[in-house]
């Protein structure tokens, strides 16, 4: 038996076109899920530093249960264990949106939190001094400054949440590591499409970096 | 500039404060403060860092609260603890504020930074908005920077524009918070001048400063605190040049002498 070191480059090219229908499904899942995530973490960050005790509270107990608990338990509990409660089967699209919106929900509901929180007081006392109302306040000078600041963090999010849809093969969605499983079923070149899967994905995640760099470039995030 | 309400006499005052405390905890900031001031009149507040002077000042547009005492400002009435939030925003509609840090808004241009209170709180069109803010751009001498953001300006520069800004809502009193005590001493002039014509015009002002010279000048009144405490005022000839009380003497010579 050969035991030598042997990358079959044919083997991993051959094997792109056959991996590349799953990049629709793990981008359909991931911005899909931060998306809804982005509503959420507003939400929830602006519940979690509110003046109400009780909102406060929701938001800490969602926050640390879904940033506490990891994303495959959170994608299996949904796609298996739901439907015992709803009474009917969901199906795997839908399982690993709602995954990542629920688990992205958590980190960016901080992150919303930390944008709003970092802007100086002074600020807040420059625009009431002027007669704003509160919510004024909020809409004309707190929040723009605050989403720029998100900015950053929120693309590192997406990163991550990205590369979190390559857990959800489990549940046979067809995204990329699921199109990679069932190709190497027929070919047996596991290293030469794993590492095709995985630059796949750094193709998306860089991108991703290049579109945020130039976005903080032309000053409309960070500082 | 005047209202038409028949209690609204030009002499009644536009801040009666009356037996004022405020604690912060257990710290006892402001100790049965009163105080008048007339429309039209300048009054300048020293005393040294943590006598309590800005706490004073930012009593009156709410941005403090108070524990007791009565607090009247613009025929408005602010209550203790912060309640009664209709006058409270009633009030900060009629009364301006400059701060020691600025604080512009930094994602707004300078014309931005001046027109939004008018466009969001007064409800004037955008146009309208823009001419005015031109015309306290070129008041305060930065007309030519209207597009700028406020990073791209001097401190003194970006002062003169939260002059503007303040101005824009046209209040009946103004407030100043240690306007030049973020400058680097080259552009505290330019600030100063801004002010003091603001003064020749007749607007009613409450300055806290450390400049002397500017209180000498400028002021009808002014007060001197000490630990939570009016320790002395008057004009301001006789309490610089003839102090009754030992402590405003010391402050005095300790301030004047270098």
């Amino acid at each position: 038996m050969d035991v030598s070191f042997n990358f079959d480059w044919t083997a991993a090219i051959a094997a792109v076109p056959h991996l590349l229908p799953g990049i629709p499904w793990t981008l359909l899942i991931s911005f899909g899920g931060l998306a809804i995530g982005f509503i959420i973490g507003i939400i929830f960050g602006l519940m979690r530093i509110s003046r109400l005790r009780g909102l406060r509270w929701m938001a800490v107990v969602y926050i640390e249960v879904f940033r506490g608990t990891p994303i495959l338990v959170q994608v299996l509990f949904i796609f298996y264990g739901l439907p015992q409660l709803l009474g009917g089967p969901i199906n795997a699209l839908t399982a690993g949106i709602a995954a990542v919106a629920i688990n992205s929900g958590a980190y960016i509901s901080e992150i919303v939190r930390g944008g709003v929180q970092s802007i100086a007081q002074g600020q807040r006392e420059a625009a009431l001094s002027l007669g704003l109302s509160r919510r004024q306040t909020f809409r004309h000078v707190i929040w723009p400054q605050a989403l720029r600041r998100m900015v950053p963090p929120l693309g590192n999010q997406a990163i991550i949440s990205i590369k979190d849809t390559s857990l959800f093969s489990v549940i046979g969605v067809g995204e990329l590591v699921r199109q990679g499983q069932i190709y190497i079923a027929t070919t047996f070149t596991a290293m030469e499409v794993y590492f095709m899967v995985a630059i796949l994905y750094l193709a998306i995640t860089w991108t991703l970096s290049i579109l945020l760099a130039q976005l903080e470039r032309k000053g409309l995030a960070g500082e | 500039m005047t209202t038409p309400t028949q209690s609204d006499s030009s002499n009644a005052p536009i801040v009666d404060m009356q037996k004022l405390n405020k604690h912060f905890g257990s710290l006892h900031v402001l100790k049965d403060i009163d105080m008048e001031i007339t429309p039209g009149e300048v009054v300048v507040v020293i005393g040294a860092s943590g006598s309590g002077k800005s706490t004073l000042i930012r009593c009156i547009n709410g941005l403090e609260e108070f524990q007791q005492g009565a607090l009247e400002v613009a025929g408005k009435t602010l209550l203790p603890h912060g309640k009664g939030g209709q006058a409270l925003q009633q009030i900060r509609t009629e009364v301006g504020m400059v701060f020691q840090q600025f604080n512009l808004f930094p994602h707004l241009s300078v014309r931005d930074n001046v027109t939004l209170a008018p466009m969001k709180v007064r409800r004037i069109n955008q146009q309208q908005a823009r001419d005015n803010a031109l015309k306290l751009l070129k008041r305060v001498g930065i007309e030519d920077q209207a597009d700028k953001y406020p990073t791209q300006l001097s401190g003194g520069q970006q002062q003169r524009v939260a002059l503007a800004r303040a101005l824009a809502m046209e209040p009946r009193l103004m407030l100043f918070d240690e306007p030049t005590s973020a400058l680097d001493p080259e552009m505290i002039g330019e600030v100063l001048d801004a002010m003091r014509e603001l003064a020749r015009e007749g607007m009613t002002m409450v300055v806290v400063t450390h400049e002397m010279g500017f209180a000498r000048e400028v002021a009808d009144r002014v007060i001197y605190i000490h630990q939570g405490e009016i320790t002395e005022q008057g004009p301001p000839e006789q309490l610089f040049d003839a102090p009754q009380h030992e402590r405003t003497q010391n402050f005095l010579g300790r301030i004047l002498k270098h």
